[in-house]
């Protein structure tokens, strides 16, 4: 297929993945806030969540201070934020034009209802907090019709996984970002300092990734920051953690590899991160330094994207 | 002005055959049904995504064509006859530019003037003595038709560059077969969908020598921005081709190729929808972004063909226009089916002089515009804009030919204020391969929303109906 094509399934994938990921953050970050301070301590969870977007830089250029009204703003509905929600989801349906010969109409279907839906939103904003939560609901929908039409309507073939691709490249991004930024609450508990106030925090971190739920059915356990970690570094059988996303990214690879009789440093590179993920305890990984560790992983993701690119999108 | 020709009513309160029936379901169909289904078309047209963009306006970048849900019939004995007329047409105009780049034979006989050709700013000299595959120039022509009485018709306009609005005769057809399945069973309507396949042979057909197997064929799209991207989108996804844009190609060796996720793939066709002017900066614009560099040295080459031909401007130029009447006698030895608009040539000293008389009456276009731009129309200007165009047209008499202003046929159309007559057009498609033209039954009709107005084109606020020619 052409490498524009390549690039375009690619880059649209992980934009819809951006905008429902950082819906949910809005929405996790919303209900821990409406929290009575005594439970949530000190902390900017609008900072926190500007961190997770990894907007806090282009943030802090134009405004003093982060808070509920002009975070959800710049999130959300900003032009100026190149990642926030609509930008997102403009370059979705820009990229889905020019790719429209490689999407199945229900995708095509999908962006550009979006798109016109939301059109209203963006020229208005949104004025209560049951709109903003019907907005957000309304991104996190678009994201899994968008994800299931793929899924059900797309010919498993390069298109379908590069845009795979683009899919778990960018989810690992964001779950590595959420532990990058709260890595602290996670902390073993002697080490820590939050007390078990950071039971809210906990639950706030699971639910930005849609994990709450999954973490019970798992450990059966109530919350402890040890498992937080192992369920969303390694744990492979949910969707969002970096062993699944790479389990994924190494699959698709590979099935590129094979159609095309050709394997590169791509399809090395993200077997080699695998296999760490694979051979790693959370033991080791606190021995380590879980900074440490989530900071080298975010910086071998982005690799992983540029030897992508370099190899079949350009 | 006489009264327009209207294809469904006879006066005197007949209706001509081929609208009988739905004239009978006009009768059966509230107008609130008509309302609704109307509501539920441009809902599908914009959900589909089937938008054009407006240049320069920047308050609505996308915009529909507006669908008006009225079908423009015509019966298989018109049809018959205006399909012969058009391949003699098409056919007359692949011959004309074949010996306009070679032999110029017309030229010596002193049919078309030298400088019309020469001085023409669509005349490319890169063109000369070139051998293009199969000897097709024009592989897709869109002819624009209208109609002023029930036995002409009658030629406006040869479309020859990169006619466009094939998607919509095919999406037009779509959602009315959605929304009025019950119409369609009570007619028998030769279809259209045929036109991809037709197409995408007709394509493969012009392949150069130098290709080996299956040729491999792509759509070149100026990109998102232009207006017309919708159909370029729509006919590469309906064609199994990709659509390529200038920075997906390269030249190697005087071989056009495409990059792909598994490196260079080599083209064989290309179907462009860039003009001219930006197909290869090192030939012609040099700032264009949207081309591909070393283009034109291949095909000078022989290794890829491109459709449609480069240089095919000539034949459709305005100017040119109002010989073809003489170049289809002198190609072909016969009669011309299909007529010509009396047209009035401003470069001559006495049509111009009649031109300056009669500025009121007549229609008088820019020999190089398009659009619909640019031209003035007599009966409908007021008197300061008709002075101001005397004096335009004093200045440079050899850019304007001037017609009469025709009564275009009418057909029942939805307004405000119930059904009425709106005057229309009609583009059919050409296609022309290495043996054969085919054209689909039927074409775009564009339909003049505005009552009494004569502009059909869509950036004038013009619609589209679906058109249907009964199998009989």
């Amino acid at each position: 297929m052409l490498s524009r094509t390549a690039e375009n399934l690619y880059w649209l994938a992980r934009y819809v993945e951006r905008a429902e990921y950082l819906a949910r953050t809005i929405d996790a970050t919303l209900r821990v806030t409406a929290l009575p301070a005594a439970y949530i301590g000190k902390t900017n969870e609008w900072d926190s969540a500007l961190l997770t977007a990894g907007v806090a830089e282009s943030f802090y250029q134009t405004h003093e201070e982060a808070n509920e009204h002009n975070v959800v703003d710049y999130l959300s509905f900003s032009a100026d934020n190149p990642s926030s929600i609509r930008n997102c989801i403009e370059a979705a349906r820009l990229n889905s034009r020019s790719v429209r010969t490689a999407l199945t109409s229900e995708m095509w279907d999908t962006i550009n209802s979006a798109w016109i839906e939301l059109q209203e939103v963006w020229s208005k904003g949104t004025s209560t907090r049951e709109d903003l939560a019907k907005f957000l609901r309304f991104v996190q929908e678009t994201s899994l019709r968008f994800d299931g039409s793929a899924y059900r309507t797309m010919l498993r073939n390069d298109a379908y996984w590069f845009s795979r691709l683009g899919l778990h490249l960018e989810r690992a991004d964001n779950t590595a970002r959420i532990l990058d930024v709260k890595y602290h609450v996670l902390l073993p508990e002697e080490e820590h300092v939050g007390g078990p106030l950071d039971f809210y925090q906990w639950s706030s971190i699971l639910r930005s990734v849609s994990a709450l739920t999954a973490y019970h059915w798992v450990y059966r356990e109530t919350l402890k920051p040890w498992l937080v970690a192992d369920l969303l570094i390694l744990n492979s059988t949910l969707p969002r953690s970096l062993a699944s996303c790479y389990d994924n990214l190494t699959r698709n690879l590979d099935q590129i590899g094979v159609a095309y009789g050709r394997q590169g440093p791509a399809q090395r590179h993200a077997r080699g991160i695998r296999n760490r993920l694979e051979h790693s305890n959370m033991n080791d990984i606190f021995q380590h330094g879980v900074h440490e560790f989530i900071q080298e992983f975010i910086a071998d993701n982005s690799r992983l994207g540029e030897i992508i690119t370099k190899q079949y999108l350009i | 002005m006489a009264v327009a020709f209207d294809e469904m009513n006879i006066p005197g309160g007949d209706l001509r055959p081929a609208y009988q029936e739905l004239a009978r379901w006009l009768k059966e169909t509230p107008p609130e049904a008509l309302e609704y289904r109307r509501q539920e078309a441009e809902l599908l047209f914009r959900r589909i995504g089937i938008t054009f963009a407006v240049y320069g306006d920047s308050e609505s970048t996308e915009r529909l064509i507006p669908f008006d849900v009225i079908p423009r019939i015509m019966s298989g004995k018109e049809w018959t006859l205006l399909e012969k007329g058009l391949k003699q047409r098409v056919k007359a105009l692949n011959m004309f530019l074949r010996d306009i780049y070679h032999g110029r034979d017309i030229l010596r006989a002193g049919i078309v003037p030298d400088d019309l050709i020469f001085q023409n700013p669509v005349f490319r000299p890169e063109m000369n003595g070139q051998q293009v595959p199969h000897d097709v120039y024009v592989h897709i022509a869109g002819i624009d038709i209208i109609r002023v009485d029930a036995n002409d018709f009658i030629v406006l306009e040869d479309n020859a560059r990169t006619p466009s609005g094939v998607s919509y005769m095919l999406e037009n057809r779509e959602i009315m077969m959605r929304l009025f399945p019950d119409l369609f069973a009570r007619h028998r309507v030769a279809p259209v969908e045929r036109y991809p396949d037709e197409l995408l042979s007709a394509l493969r057909s012009v392949a150069p020598n130098s290709t080996s197997g299956e040729p491999t064929v792509a759509l070149l799209t100026p990109g998102v921005y232009n207006s017309a991207y919708y159909e370029h989108s729509f006919l590469a996804d309906k064609l199994g081709i990709e659509l390529v844009e200038g920075r997906d190609l390269i030249v190697k060796n005087n071989e056009v190729f495409m990059r792909t996720t598994e490196g260079v793939k080599r083209v064989d066709v290309i179907y462009r929808r860039v003009d001219d002017d930006f197909l290869d900066p090192l030939t012609f614009r040099p700032d264009s972004a949207l081309g591909v560099p070393g283009l034109m040295s291949a095909y000078a080459a022989g290794n890829i063909t491109l459709a449609n031909a480069v240089g095919t401007g000539i034949a459709d130029d305005k100017a040119i226009y109002s010989y073809m009447p003489d170049i289809v006698k002198f190609y072909l030895g016969e009669e011309p089916i299909l007529k010509n608009v009396q047209t009035w040539r401003c470069r001559e000293p006495k049509d111009l002089a009649y031109v300056l008389d009669n500025l009121g009456d007549l229609v008088v276009k820019e020999v190089h515009g398009s659009g619909g731009y640019g031209m003035l129309i007599g009966p409908a200007a007021t008197k300061a804009t008709i002075e101001a165009f005397r004096e335009k047209l004093k200045r440079e008499p050899e850019g304007f030919i001037a017609q009469p202003t025709l009564a275009l046929s009418t057909c029942p159309t939805c307004t405000a204020s119930g059904l009425a007559p709106r005057h229309v057009d009609l583009r059919p498609f050409v296609l022309t391969g290495s043996k054969s033209t085919t054209i689909v039954p039927g074409g775009l009709t564009r339909v003049a929303l505005k009552e009494g107005s004569l502009v059909v084109n869509s950036s004038q606020g013009g619609g589209t109906k679906d058109t249907w020619i009964l199998d009989e």
